[in-house]
């Protein structure tokens, strides 16, 4: 598609892409696995641990709530710590396009 | 009559008087008399955004501005078009409709559209910016055959855009109707026609500014509401603790356990609201649309669409972080105008004027202005009112804009001319594509009048999670993945996920429908042959009806309050009865659904728990079974690209 001058598979093959891209694929997983397990202990819970649930924490409040608003602060906080390390990443992808049509030029 | 308006206008919430009311209502939420007051909301947010299409037009010259606004649109202008484009009536009407009427299962239900937004921000949503162009089939095509994943990328972003447009063009309807009493086919046209203009003559560049403007007022009108609920029944633990001691929310709950409440004080019941379980019943549904939600909305093209209207990826995230933002903070609000509502306007008069309870939120402005015969009211209602017609109108603009581009670009441009079109020539046949779904979703919303359509939403977002969305991660992250994978993945996901709702609960069983009012039936008898009972008991003997209550005074044994009282239950209750035995009527002599069933053959409402496993089962089945030496070839180049966005801002530049 791309009718460029860049050598993708030198890209590919180049250490800083590799160290990127292995970086970045752990974060990913390992990140969005944590954020469905969090999510879906919602519905799950609710319909198999629905005592818990009703357990009072404060006045009328009860763990139910205190857990469906958790999930507010949770995905905020996922997006936010995403957020942070991406700049890393940033940092580590703008070297590799600055370098872009140099890297294994033909 | 009079007398009974008269209450009405008064403002009295009594749990018997909203069914009897119900024929003032038939003409709108809105009394006649303050009509004039929504016209004028509407209609200045209709002057307004002709307005911003009228600038925006003048500066659609390319495809890419017509497509994805010359991906000049900034991460926070994006972060609010993502939630105006998002946040539909459903949401706005519908989710504080579910936790006025249910309390704590509506709130749960309103977590997973929010969630879904972490899946975008991690795997979608920057991938997406760095190589694709204008539609989600670009993406598809990058290392694959781009014309037989064109027509399979178009035929499903076609039918999901559909489905989605179907539901909102019948809920714009319904909704119109309920709030101003305009006849349904009006407003239909009415909001396709608005919906034409911004797209037609503005593209992306209108449609992003209409989702703006759409959003920021209905942020604004949820935070004003919410303000005053918290000054009125006070902010997190107090308010809670107003919710359990309300007597309309006890009595709610009372009604929804049935025999099980007889047990329990009225504290017990508050209670329960909030508490799991008033509403969903079916705990794998539950998990199922989680899962269609979570994976769903990554893969709606009219989503994905808006990461092609900024510059870089790091723009692409800076919007999902506002969206979510936007979208979180819209649904918390959600809880204190849904339980707010429950306790200023009470479940059981929502739910009067509309089962699924979406009419709470316009019903709670008109009460927090001080009611429905105050200009305050009666402007908060109409404000609420304009604010969910803007919504629809926004929403629906994003999918045509989505379907259009399937059309014109992939199909038209991209497989039958083989790209081999001139920049005017696309943007006319753009634009020939917008008529031609525009029209459509007219026509479709007018013959769909009537139907049950939510089972169309759940489509949806089925077809976006198990074709979709499968297809597009598996391009991106997968290196075997190819043609052969994408190909069967979405044809193998789109009709699994339609076939699985044809079949589900979700469709019109006349069978449990004719049970179910037969029963209503049999019990308005018994309880009328009682109250008749009771009333010729309660009054003197013959009277005529319509003057026993002027002819009682004169018995000083009988209170004419309580004998007005069992007169509106015996009207309730005989309308009630009318009602169910209409139900049954409208069936005939049907016995099945209209797929030729007599009960659902799949008991799920939401298929996303089996169509999304093998949706990616019918991915990776299809690419190891073909050979395809381009997405091997590729491959390197794709996933460079979409991980560093070498060359993305060259491909906007176009």
């Amino acid at each position: 598609m791309a009718e460029t001058s860049i050598n993708w598979v030198a890209i590919d093959n180049d250490p800083r892409f590799q160290r990127l891209h292995a970086k970045k694929l752990a974060f990913l997983t390992g990140l969005m696995v944590f954020s469905l397990v969090y999510y879906f202990l919602l519905p799950v819970g609710a319909a198999y641990f629905t005592d818990i649930y009703k357990v009072k924490v404060y006045g009328v409040v009860n763990v139910g709530i205190l857990f469906a608003l958790s999930q507010f602060v949770v995905a905020w906080g996922i997006a936010f710590y995403y957020t942070a390390k991406a700049k890393d990443f940033d940092v580590m992808a703008a070297e590799l396009v600055r370098d872009a049509e140099k890297i294994g030029a033909k | 009559m009079m007398t009974l308006k008269n209450k009405i206008w008064l403002g009295t919430v009594a749990c018997v008087l909203p069914l009897v009311s119900l024929p003032v209502f038939a003409q709108g939420a809105v009394a006649d008399k303050w009509k004039w007051l929504t016209f004028l909301v509407f209609g200045t947010i209709i002057a307004v955004t002709m307005f911003v299409t009228y600038l925006a037009a003048k500066r659609v010259k390319t495809t890419a501005d017509f497509y994805a606004a010359g991906g000049g649109v900034s991460g926070l202008q994006n972060g609010w078009a993502i939630a105006g484009d998002y946040l539909s009536a459903a949401s706005f009407l519908g989710i504080a409709g579910l936790i006025s009427l249910y309390g704590y299962d509506g709130f749960m239900y309103s977590v997973g559209w929010l969630v879904a937004y972490i899946t975008v921000l991690l795997v979608i949503a920057e991938p997406c910016r760095n190589i694709g162009k204008y539609t989600l089939s670009d993406i598809l095509a990058y290392r694959n055959d781009p014309k037989k994943v064109r027509i399979v990328g178009a035929l499903s972003t076609i039918t999901v855009s559909t489905f989605y447009l179907t539901a909102q063009m019948v809920g714009a309807g319904v909704l119109i109707k309920t709030l101003i009493g305009i006849d349904y086919e009006i407003s239909v046209i009415c909001v396709g026609i608005i919906m034409l203009m911004y797209v037609l003559f503005g593209g992306m560049v209108a449609t992003t500014w209409v989702q703006i403007i759409k959003a920021v007022l209905l942020v604004c009108a949820s935070i004003v509401m919410v303000v005053l609920v918290w000054s009125q029944y006070g902010f997190l633990g107090e308010f809670l603790n107003n919710v359990v001691n309300d007597p309309k929310v006890q009595q709610r709950v009372a009604t929804l356990l049935g025999d099980k409440a007889k047990n329990l004080s009225p504290a017990e019941l508050g209670q329960i609201f909030l508490e799991p379980g008033l509403f969903l019943k079916v705990p794998l549904d539950q998990i199922s649309l989680g899962m269609a939600l979570v994976f769903g909305t990554a893969g709606m093209p009219h989503i994905l669409m808006r990461f092609f209207t900024v510059p870089t990826a790091q723009a692409a995230r800076k919007s999902v972080n506002w969206a979510m933002a936007i979208i979180g903070g819209f649904y918390v609000l959600t809880l204190f105008l849904g339980m707010g509502s429950a306790m200023k306007v009470g479940p059981a008069s929502i739910a009067a004027i509309d089962a699924g309870g979406n009419m709470a939120n316009p019903l709670l402005a008109q009460a927090l202005g001080g009611g429905p015969d105050s200009l305050m009211g009666n402007f908060m209602m109409a404000f609420v009112a304009a604010v969910a017609f803007a919504t629809i109108v926004a929403v629906v603009a994003g999918l045509v804009l989505a379907a259009a581009s399937a059309m014109a670009h992939d199909l038209y441009v991209g497989v039958i001319k083989e790209g081999h079109v001139t920049q005017q020539e696309q943007i006319k046949a753009a634009r020939i594509a917008t008529i031609l779904v525009g029209a459509m979703a007219i026509v479709i919303g007018i013959s769909a009048k009537g139907q049950n359509v939510a089972h169309l939403v759940a489509l949806a977002f089925a077809v976006a999670s198990s074709a979709n969305f499968p297809c597009v991660l598996m391009t991106l992250f997968w290196k075997r993945c190819n043609t052969g994978g994408i190909v069967l993945g979405m044809v193998v996901g789109t009709f699994l996920a339609i076939g699985l709702v044809m079949v589900s609960p979700n469709l019109t069983y006349p069978l449990a429908v004719k049970a179910a009012n037969d029963k209503i039936v049999k019990a308005s008898d018994e309880k009328l042959a009682k109250l008749n009972a009771d009333l010729k008991v309660a009054t003197t003997p013959p009277a005529a009806p319509a003057d026993a209550a002027a002819a009682v005074p004169a018995m000083p044994a009988v209170d004419p309050a309580v004998v007005e009282k069992m007169k509106a239950e015996i009207a309730k209750t005989e309308k009630a009865k009318k009602a169910a035995a209409d139900k049954i009527a409208s069936f005939g002599t049907d016995t099945t659904s209209i797929m030729g069933l007599e009960k659902p053959w799949f008991e799920l409402r939401n298929p996303g728990l089996y169509s999304i496993p093998l949706g990616f089962l019918a991915v990776i089945l299809g690419s190891l079974m073909y050979q395809d030496k381009r997405a091997e070839d590729m491959w390197d180049e794709l996933y460079v690209r979409q991980n560093t966005g070498i060359l993305a801002a060259k491909a906007t530049a176009h």
